[in-house]
């Protein structure tokens, strides 16, 4: 059953068809919460696309417009700091340093779309962005690069972060990151994410090892 | 041929024209490396066409490869347009704030006068001084970026996106004012001296968008500007994919194409087998942790996967290498190429 809808809804996502998708948000059933229809359809429909991305079947206007269309259509009927958002770590979402918003945009409507809540940051240079993670006391930081030096730069905030004792996991991505699998554990990230929705896997591993 | 009097030019337009040379061409795609020979910040280097001429005639020298990159950088094209260029220390620069900051301003665009923009002739001065340095004995090559690609730095991506896919009456104006510029400016470079033009194109790559899409979209563009265009020109993907596209690509009028890593070689070179040339496809990133058995591997590959029977350029898959990436690579590049490139290639047979 739930396999069908999701099958339907990926289909309205890549065909770029708003109404389709809306219709099956709306005919979800009463029973069915916001919460648990994000988690049952709309994240395994974007993480179909994802895959597809990464694997070369499907292209990143795709994954772009899917992601926008539900983030709105979950925004309806999950507003934005509704209790009924996961009960979660505090996440921040920053592009460090260069101006390529893309990559950050696309995570930040997956994870809303999925049902999390988290602070925009927008474009930080590394010492605004320790201390802001610090103020606001972040338990996981996501960062996305697109230019190889900015990637280069996390290792900086992550030496800067330990230094204050702040205990932070950083999750990266970003182009750089999908051309070298290792440079991750160079600049001393937690996790690596080749697509924006393999993110909400992530994060809930991270969140596991904390409770 | 006799192997000492033949030229990189010779070398490469034989590989053109699908048949094999003494060796597989290199392309040596570095810019930001010219710095570093002549020993300046980035940002000073570029701010002097006869900096540019000296570190490309010393990476010429030093890695022995087969082509002058008279490439400054992408966001040129955005200072034409009158946007910012952010440089920094350690890569190449970035263009700053968008310059169409409402869809709106797309109709008040002017195309730049490619003739009395400064930093556009600082690239032309170049262009000319190192044409009259290496004569018709190495291809130049210059760049321009799409009219399809280039407004991610006009706009930013996200409203590109939406621009492409709700706008189109605003999507098809803004192309024709970038495709006078692109056809304006690539004219420029070739009667200054450059050989040829890589035509940068990585929003049609299917890394981006879709084949369907593409050919609504970007292989139109491609096809009505290369038209324009007074030389041969190749088509690069800046690491983006293009095997579900390589016959729409060549038939765009294309001579060859730039691939990414993340595609297979011998795939490709099959689809382009007779119809255009690869040039590809070192991974320029990981290169900042190659070791030399690494250049020597990777180049080998390449050349066993696609120099048979000309129509391969050995290079990296991006058009541009990144700052990081040590000397002692590119050298174990360059000497790998030479020495694993020349024709025949006996050796691919035990492979
Ligand atoms: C299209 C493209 C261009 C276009 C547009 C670029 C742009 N965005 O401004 C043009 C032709 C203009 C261009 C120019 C340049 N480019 Co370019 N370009 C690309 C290409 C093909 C795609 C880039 C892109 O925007 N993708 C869209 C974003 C959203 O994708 P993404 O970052 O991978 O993000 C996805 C995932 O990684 C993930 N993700 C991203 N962040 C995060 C964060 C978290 C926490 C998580 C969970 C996930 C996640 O989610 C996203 C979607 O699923 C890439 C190569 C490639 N195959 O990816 C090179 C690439 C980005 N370019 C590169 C470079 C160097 C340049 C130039 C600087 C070249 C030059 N010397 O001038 C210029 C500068 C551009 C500028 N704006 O100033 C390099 C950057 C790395 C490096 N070497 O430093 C790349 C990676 C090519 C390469 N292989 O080296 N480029």
């Amino acid at each position: 059953m739930t396999d069908n809808i999701v099958d339907a809804f990926t289909r309205a996502l890549l065909d770029v068809d708003r109404l389709a998708a809306k219709q099956i948000v709306q005919n979800r059933g009463h029973d069915t919460a916001p919460v648990k229809f994000a988690e049952d359809v709309v994240l395994p429909a974007l993480e179909r696309i994802g895959a597809g991305w990464q694997s070369g079947t499907l292209a990143l206007s795709q994954v772009y417009m899917a992601g926008r269309i539900c983030e709105d259509l979950i925004d309806q009927i999950l507003p934005p700091e509704d209790p009924d958002r996961k009960n979660q770590p505090k996440m921040a979402i920053c592009i460090l340093s260069d101006h390529h918003k893309l990559g950050k945009i696309m995570v930040y409507s997956l994870l809303r779309a999925s049902g999390f809540d988290l602070a925009d940051y927008g474009v930080m240079e590394v010492d605004d962005l320790v201390e802001q993670v610090q103020k606001d006391n972040i338990d996981i930081l996501l960062i996305s690069v697109l230019m190889l030096p900015s990637a280069l730069k996390i290792k900086a905030v992550k030496q800067k972060l330990a230094r204050l004792g702040c205990d932070v996991k950083l999750i990266v991505g970003g182009a750089p990151f999908r051309f070298d699998d290792q440079l991750w554990k160079t600049v001393g990230a937690d996790a690596m994410c080749r697509d924006a929705s393999d993110a909400v896997s992530v994060i809930e591993n991270i969140m596991e090892g904390m409770a | 041929m006799n192997q000492k009097s033949v030229t990189s030019m010779q070398r490469v337009l034989t590989t053109l024209g699908h048949r094999e040379p003494d060796r597989v061409p290199f392309f040596l795609l570095a810019t930001l490396h010219g710095a570093k020979e002549v020993g300046l910040p980035i940002k000073t280097y570029f701010s002097d066409p006869d900096n540019v001429v000296e570190g490309q005639m010393r990476l010429l020298a030093k890695y022995r490869h087969d082509c002058i990159y008279s490439f400054f950088y992408a966001p040129v094209e955005i200072a034409a347009f009158g946007g910012e260029v952010v440089f920094t220390d350690d890569g190449p620069p970035n263009s700053g704030e968008p310059v169409i900051k409402k869809t709106g301003d797309i109709k008040n665009l002017a195309v730049p006068d490619v003739k009395n923009t400064p930093c556009l002739e600082k690239v032309l001065t170049a262009t000319q001084k190192l044409k009259s340095r290496v004569k018709d004995d190495v291809p130049i090559i210059g760049v321009v970026m799409s009219p399809f690609s280039l407004p991610v730095m006009q706009m930013g991506f996200d409203r590109y996106f939406d621009l492409m896919f709700e706008k189109p009456d605003l999507f098809t104006h803004l192309m024709q004012v970038n495709q006078a510029f692109c056809v304006e400016w690539a004219n420029a470079q070739l009667a200054a001296g450059a050989t040829a033009i890589c035509y940068f194109d990585p929003v049609s790559s299917t890394t981006i968008t879709t084949r369907q899409m593409y050919l609504k979209t970007g292989f139109a563009v491609a096809g009505q500007t290369l038209a324009k265009i007074n030389g041969p020109t190749a088509t690069h993907m800046a690491s983006g994919r293009c095997l579900p596209i390589i016959e729409d690509i060549a038939a765009t009028g294309t001579a060859a194409v730039g691939v990414s890593c993340h595609e297979d070689m011998a795939l490709i070179k099959n689809a382009c087998r007779g119809k255009l040339a690869v040039i590809g496809n070192l991974n320029g990133i990981e290169m900042c942790r190659w070791s030399s058995e690494d250049a020597e591997k990777h180049v080998k590959e390449v050349i066993a996967k696609a120099g048979a029977g000309g129509g391969c350029i050995l290079s990296d898959n991006h058009g541009e290498i990144p700052f990081q990436v040590p000397d002692d690579v590119l050298m174990a590049i360059s000497e790998a190429a030479h020495t694993w490139g020349r024709y025949p290639l006996n050796w691919t047979a035990d492979k």
